[in-house]
């Protein structure tokens, strides 16, 4: 991919690129990856604690304890989300928050806001799914997919 | 009147008669707060859009700036105004409200020195005796337009920059009293392929760059001529990456005078990763910071280099790279 890129450039691009490089600050990775497990992990740990307490005090049977579990995390992320705190977790967390069902509840949540003033067809309607379209989209396709492979590894006679 | 080849040389020296800059709640936090005129509380200004806030932001602004020079709004003969949003709403429908005969202008974050530098050519050929000038930005409307909902919690990398919620104006006239526009020298397009949007410092500085050194090539003259050479919105990356392009190609400009209106409008308690950008960066530094420092006797000369990429979401999606600009106007009194 970088390669096909570099391709393109002008040997004058490329030198102006080479020597910007050096100049500009770097995302900072490890930093970022050490936040993303610390939160990402006591998200699924608050998850689970959720699970444990809808299955302690409501009598949900454990394979379907996740259910109001998930609800309970996608409640809390869209508050957060319109009370303006979420994008600055989001900031300091990265993936942390992103990844886990919190990440989706945003997406949804802050273009359902930010396009509130074009209505509620054209602007919370059309907008809702902008970032979170593609995840459901590719979602549904690779579960396809998944599902083909594992049909086919069971006629094979596997698992 | 043209000098070298790419800079128009005031003759008349059109006069700054008055300016106005008006910001937004976090503006009023940086340490620039003292030079707008009017800082907003509430970032929407009562509006039911971040939209129609930007466009009460240039309106207030060129009110302001009219009112201030004791001109009446009749007697403006055009008003010149650029700004980010699509088909630039902010500044027609300024335009709207305020009746004066229009010229809108796209030049992203430059369009507050290029419509400068067009007020002053009109004013110095004597086809106007009055032309009010502005840009503006607005943080939410931008990031809407050209990024992610506000409220979306994605990562910004350290490059990212903070679009200024703020409109500058300036009334120019052919007589009076006032800092005098100079000289004008118009960027050309400058690609250099950089094509991340979070990361505009480092595809602004070579055209800004490119502007300067034309700017003295043209006019023949050295550095140290001006008290400040200011660059748009650079920010921190760009401002870096500029100061050290300008001494690989010869041009030792003292650090001292090199500064970045992206830098000076926050302060560095304020999040907003490498500096300010936006129409209104440009806009208010120098309407509302620079021209004061101007009048007070602070500083007699000011090259205020205005920088813009030139890039759409859609061009962004598509894998194009950024072209940049950048326009110079030179500001003495």
């Amino acid at each position: 991919m970088s390669n096909k890129k570099k391709k393109k450039l002008t040997p004058t691009q490329q030198e102006y690129q080479d020597f910007a490089k050096d100049l500009t600050p770097k995302r900072p990775v490890l930093r970022n990856c050490f936040r993303a497990f610390i939160v990402g992990g006591s998200i699924c740990v608050f998850g689970e604690l959720l699970k444990w307490f809808f299955v302690k005090y409501f009598s949900f049977p454990e394979e379907q304890a996740s259910d109001p579990a998930v609800a309970v995390l996608i409640i809390l992320s869209i508050l957060f989300t319109g009370f303006g705190i979420f994008d600055h977790l989001g900031q300091w967390a990265g993936a942390g928050t992103a990844i886990p069902i919190t990440g989706f509840a945003n997406t949804m949540a802050s273009a359902a806001i930010e396009h509130r003033t074009e209505g509620y067809v054209l602007g919370v309607g059309g907008n809702m799914f902008k970032l979170s379209g593609s995840v459901i989209v590719f979602g549904t396709v690779a579960a396809f997919f998944v599902a083909v492979i594992t049909l086919i590894i069971r006629a094979l006679g596997g698992i | 009147m043209l000098k070298g080849r790419r800079t128009w040389v005031f003759k008349s020296k059109p006069t700054i008669l008055a300016s106005a800059a008006i910001g937004g709640p976090f503006e009023g936090k940086g340490p620039l707060a003292e030079d707008f005129d009017v800082l907003h509380q509430d970032v929407w200004l009562g509006q039911d859009s971040c939209e129609k806030a930007e466009k009460k932001l240039l309106e207030q602004a060129c009110e302001i700036a009219i009112n201030k020079a004791n001109v009446k709004k009749d007697d403006v003969n055009f008003f010149i105004s650029g700004d980010l949003m699509n088909q630039i709403i902010s500044s027609s429908f300024t335009a709207r409200t305020l009746g004066i005969p229009y010229l809108g202008v796209f030049g992203a974050c430059s369009s507050s020195m290029e419509g400068l530098s067009l007020a002053s050519l009109i004013i110095d050929s004597g086809a106007a005796n009055y032309v009010v000038t502005g840009a503006s930005s607005h943080n939410i409307a931008a990031e809407k337009q050209f990024r992610y909902p506000t409220e979306y919690g994605g990562q910004k990398p350290p490059t990212s920059q903070w679009t200024v919620t703020g409109a500058g104006a300036a009334l120019l006239s052919n007589s009076g009293y006032g800092p005098k526009v100079t000289s004008a020298t118009i960027g050309r397009i400058v690609d250099m392929g950089i094509s991340d949007p979070f990361d505009m410092g480092s595809a602004m500085a070579p055209a800004a760059v490119d502007t300067i050194e034309a700017h003295f090539r043209d006019l023949d003259i050295d550095p140290s001529y001006y008290d400040l050479i200011a660059t748009g919105d650079l920010g921190s990356v760009g401002h870096r990456i500029a100061g050290e392009l300008l001494i690989k190609h010869g041009m030792d400009i003292p650090t001292e005078i090199f500064t970045d209106c992206g830098l000076l409008i926050y302060g560095k308690d304020q999040p907003v990763f490498a500096g300010g950008s936006g129409c209104g960066c440009s806009a208010t530094v120098t309407y509302g910071h620079f021209l004061r420092r101007m009048r007070e006797g602070e500083l007699k000369r000011i090259l205020i280099v205005a920088t813009g990429a030139l890039h759409s979401p859609l061009s962004y999606q598509q894998k194009e790279s950024i072209p940049c600009i950048a326009h110079a106007v030179s500001i003495e009194i």
